[in-house]
C-alpha cells in the first residue's frame, strides 16, 4: 500500500531534504504512517520501510521501542494519562480510576464504540497542571471530573460530526512542506 | 527582577520575531558575528555556564572540544525534556522560542556547524507550533539560511521529533535516534564531539543551556557571573512540582535555598508539613528537612549525598509514603530503561520487583536486603547513567526512611489493595 506516500507527499519530500541520510526520517514517517493506517500496522511499517528502503523488521524493532508507536488497534481517541510521581502527588492515580469507571475499560482498554483508550504513562512534562493527560497528541490540563466529562462530550460530538480536523502530528508535520 | 530566561512573562508576544528584535532580540548574534569564533567560545567559557540539562558540563569547555577547521560539524538542540518533574524546555520553546534559536545560532557560528537539528521529544509536537513559525520568520528575514545577517556565516535549522523514550535526553542515544536508530547510548570514547552525528563532530547542549548564551554575549561574562555562587554562577529555571501551592516554574538566582523555593511555590500544601523532596526529578536521591537550607548550586546538596541536577523539584508532605513514592520512581525507570546494559535493564525489573511485592504488605526482612543488594549492583556498571538514577530513590529512601519499610514487612502496615496497586502494575 502507499497511503502515507499519496496523502502525505509534500510533507515526506520535505522531511527527506533536513538529513544527508534518509534513514533519519524513519520516525517523523513511522508518525505519519501511524496517523494514516490508525496504528503501527504490518503495513503501515512496509511501507515506511519501502520508502526509506530499510527494513522492515528495522521498523519494527523502533516501534517496540518507542511509546508512541502502538503495535495494537486503539480507538479513534488515545487517552494517555500521566501518573509519574509529580503528578500522581496531585491526584494522578484516581483520576485514572475514575476515567476507567467512568469510561468502563480497564487501563489499556479501548470502549466499545471504538472511540477511546485509556492508557497510563511516563511524565509528559506538564506536571504543574495535574491531572492532565494527551489525547492524541494534545495536552489537556488541570483536569478534575466535570472538564473531563466537558472533554468527552467535545470527543464524541467532533467523532458524530464526522468532520476531521487535522491531528498534532498533521499539524506540526506540515511545517516540513515547501 | 526582570526575568532573563521566562522573558515572555514580562514581554507579550515575545515568541513573534518583530516583537523580539524590538527587545535586544538576535544583538547576541550580532555581536557573536563580529568577533572570532573562538572568542565566542572564550566569552562563554568565561561565563562559567554549565549544562542545564541536569549533568552540569560547562557549555564553553564543550564547544571547545570541537576539532578547528573545515568539515560538517553539527549543533543538536536536546528537547527531549523526559525527566520526572521536569518542564521548563517546553515553557521556553512554546513561549520565548527565538532565545533558543538564536542562542543555538550563537554555538553553531562558534563551533562552525552548519546545521542545527532541534530534537523535541515527540509528546511536545503541541507545544512546538511556535517554534516552527519563528523558524519559519528567521528564514524570511535572512536570520537563517545562506549568509545570515549579511555575514559569511550560513546555517539551516530542523526541528525532529522523537517518539517517546526518556533514554533520548542522553547525547550519544539522541544521535543514534536522531540517525533513525533505537535511541541507545554508546560507549564512550568516541565523545559525540570527534565523532557524533553522522560521524561528524556534534555539540549537543540542553535548550534552556543554549537560552543563556544570548544575553551573556549581550552583557558579557562577567554580567554573569555576577549572578548566583563563584562555582555555579548565573540563573536557573526550576520546575517546583508535588505538595506546593503553586506548582510551576520559577527562574531564580543559584544559590537560593531549597527552602526559599518552597516559599515561592507558595508554601506547602494545604498547610501541611514538609516531609522530603526530590531535588532533581526521579535521578537524584531524595532530601529531607536538614538539607532544606542548602544553597541550589551544583555542589549544594553534595554534603547531603545529593544533586542539584535539572532543578526538578518534586516536593512531598507528611502524608507521602515514602516506599510508595519509590516504587512509583523505580517503576518509571525500568520502564524506561532501554534494555542495552544488562545490569540496568534487569536490575530495575528486580528492583520494581520486589519493591512492589514490600509496598503491597508481602515483602519480608530479606526482600529488603535482596533490594539493596540488586540496587548496589546497577550503579557504576553501566554505559549511561539511567542505572545509577534508578537506584537513588531506593537507597535514598531506604537511608532515610527505613522505618517506614520495617513497618511494611513486619506486617504493622496492611496489605495495601486496589486503587494504586492497579495504577502502578499496569501502567506499561
Amino acid at each position: 500500500m502507499a497511503l502515507i506516500a499519496e496523502k502525505y507527499a509534500e510533507e515526506i519530500e520535505g522531511i527527506l531534504k533536513r538529513f544527508p541520510d534518509k534513514k533519519s526520517a524513519v520516525l517523523p514517517l513511522m508518525h505519519l504512517a501511524q496517523q494514516a493506517y490508525g496504528h503501527m500496522s504490518r503495513e503501515a511499517m512496509q511501507e515506511v520501510a519501502d520508502i526509506l528502503e530499510i527494513s522492515p523488521t528495522h521498523v519494527l524493532a523502533l516501534s517496540g521501542f518507542y511509546s508512541l508507536y502502538y503495535e495494537e488497534p486503539v480507538g479513534k481517541y488515545v487517552l494517555e494519562i500521566c501518573n509519574d510521581l509529580a503528578c500522581a502527588l496531585r491526584g494522578a492515580d484516581e483520576f485514572v480510576e475514575m476515567v476507567c469507571h467512568k469510561l468502563g475499560v480497564p487501563v489499556d482498554g479501548t470502549t466499545a464504540d471504538g472511540l477511546f483508550t485509556v492508557k497510563t504513562v511516563m511524565c509528559l512534562g506538564a506536571c504543574d497542571r495535574a491531572p492532565m493527560l494527551q489525547c492524541n497528541l494534545k495536552f489537556e490540563e488541570h483536569l478534575d471530573e466535570e472538564k473531563f466529562d466537558q472533554l468527552i462530550a467535545r470527543l464524541r460530538a467532533e467523532a458524530e460530526s464526522g468532520k476531521e480536523e487535522p491531528s498534532v502530528v498533521e499539524k506540526i508535520m506540515a511545517y516540513a512542506k515547501s | 527582577m526582570a526575568h532573563i530566561l521566562l522573558r515572555h512573562r514580562d514581554i507579550e508576544n515575545i515568541h513573534e520575531l518583530d516583537v523580539y528584535l524590538a527587545h535586544g532580540g538576535y544583538e547576541g548574534l550580532k555581536k557573536a558575528l563580529s568577533i572570532q569564533p573562538d572568542e565566542v567560545i572564550e566569552v562563554v567559557k568565561k561565563s562559567g555556564l554549565r549544562g542545564r540539562g541536569g549533568a552540569g558540563f560547562p557549555t564553553g569547555i564543550k564547544w571547545g572540544f570541537i576539532p578547528k577547521g573545515p568539515g560538517e560539524k553539527y549543533v543538536i538542540i536536546n528537547t527531549d525534556e523526559s525527566e520526572t518533574g521536569t518542564f521548563k524546555d517546553r515553557e521556553l520553546v512554546e513561549k520565548n522560542p527565538h532565545q533558543v534559536i538564536e542562542g543555538a545560532l550563537i554555538a553553531a557560528y562558534a563551533i562552525g556547524a552548519r546545521t542545527i537539528y532541534n530534537y523535541f521529544r515527540g509528546e511536545y509536537m503541541d507545544a512546538a507550533y511556535r517554534f516552527e513559525e519563528a523558524l519559519k520568520a528567521c528564514y524570511e528575514r535572512g536570520l537563517l539560511g545562506q549568509n545570515i545577517l549579511g555575514s559569511d556565516f550560513s546555517c539551516d535549522f530542523y526541528c525532529h521529533y522523537g517518539a517517546g523514550a526518556y533514554i533520548c535526553g542522553e547525547e550519544t542515544a539522541l544521535i543514534n535516534s536522531l540517525m533513525g536508530n533505537l535511541g541507545q547510548p554508546w560507549s564512550k570514547p568516541p565523545f559525540p564531539a570527534i565523532e557524533g552525528l553522522y560521524g561528524k563532530p556534534t555539540v549537543v547542549n540542553n535548550t534552556e543551556t543554549l537560552a543563556n548564551v544570548p544575553p551573556i554575549l549581550v552583557n558579557g561574562p562577567e554580567w554573569y557571573t555576577s549572578m548566583g555562587t563563584e562555582k555555579s554562577p548565573g540563573v536557573k529555571i526550576v520546575c517546583m512540582s508535588g505538595h506546593v501551592e503553586r506548582p510551576g516554574n520559577y527562574e531564580v538566582e543559584m544559590g537560593v535555598t531549597y527552602r526559599q523555593l518552597i516559599e515561592m511555590a507558595g508554601g506547602m500544601r494545604n498547610g501541611r508539613k514538609f516531609k522530603a523532596l526530590l531535588p532533581s526529578g526521579g535521578s537524584g536521591p531524595v532530601i529531607t528537612e536538614e538539607a532544606l537550607d542548602a544553597p541550589m548550586t551544583y555542589e549544594g546538596l553534595t554534603p547531603y549525598g545529593s544533586v542539584m541536577g535539572s532543578s526538578s523539584v518534586i516536593v512531598m508532605d507528611e502524608t507521602t509514603d515514602m516506599v510508595w513514592a519509590a516504587l512509583k520512581m523505580v517503576h518509571f525507570f525500568r520502564h524506561e530503561s532501554c534494555g542495552k546494559c544488562t545490569p540496568c535493564r534487569e536490575g530495575t525489573f528486580w528492583m520494581e520487583k520486589v519493591l512492589s511485592r514490600i509496598y503491597h504488605g508481602y515483602g519480608t526482612e530479606r526482600d529488603l536486603q535482596i533490594l539493596e543488594s540488586v540496587a548496589n549492583q546497577i550503579g557504576g556498571r553501566c554505559l549511561c547513567a539511567l542505572g545509577d538514577f534508578a537506584v537513588n530513590p531506593v537507597l535514598s529512601t531506604i537511608r532515610h526512611f527505613f522505618d517506614e519499610y520495617k513497618a511494611k514487612v513486619s506486617g504493622a502496615g496492611q496489605k495495601q489493595q486496589a486503587t494504586r496497586e492497579t495504577a502502578v502494575a499496569t501502567a506499561d
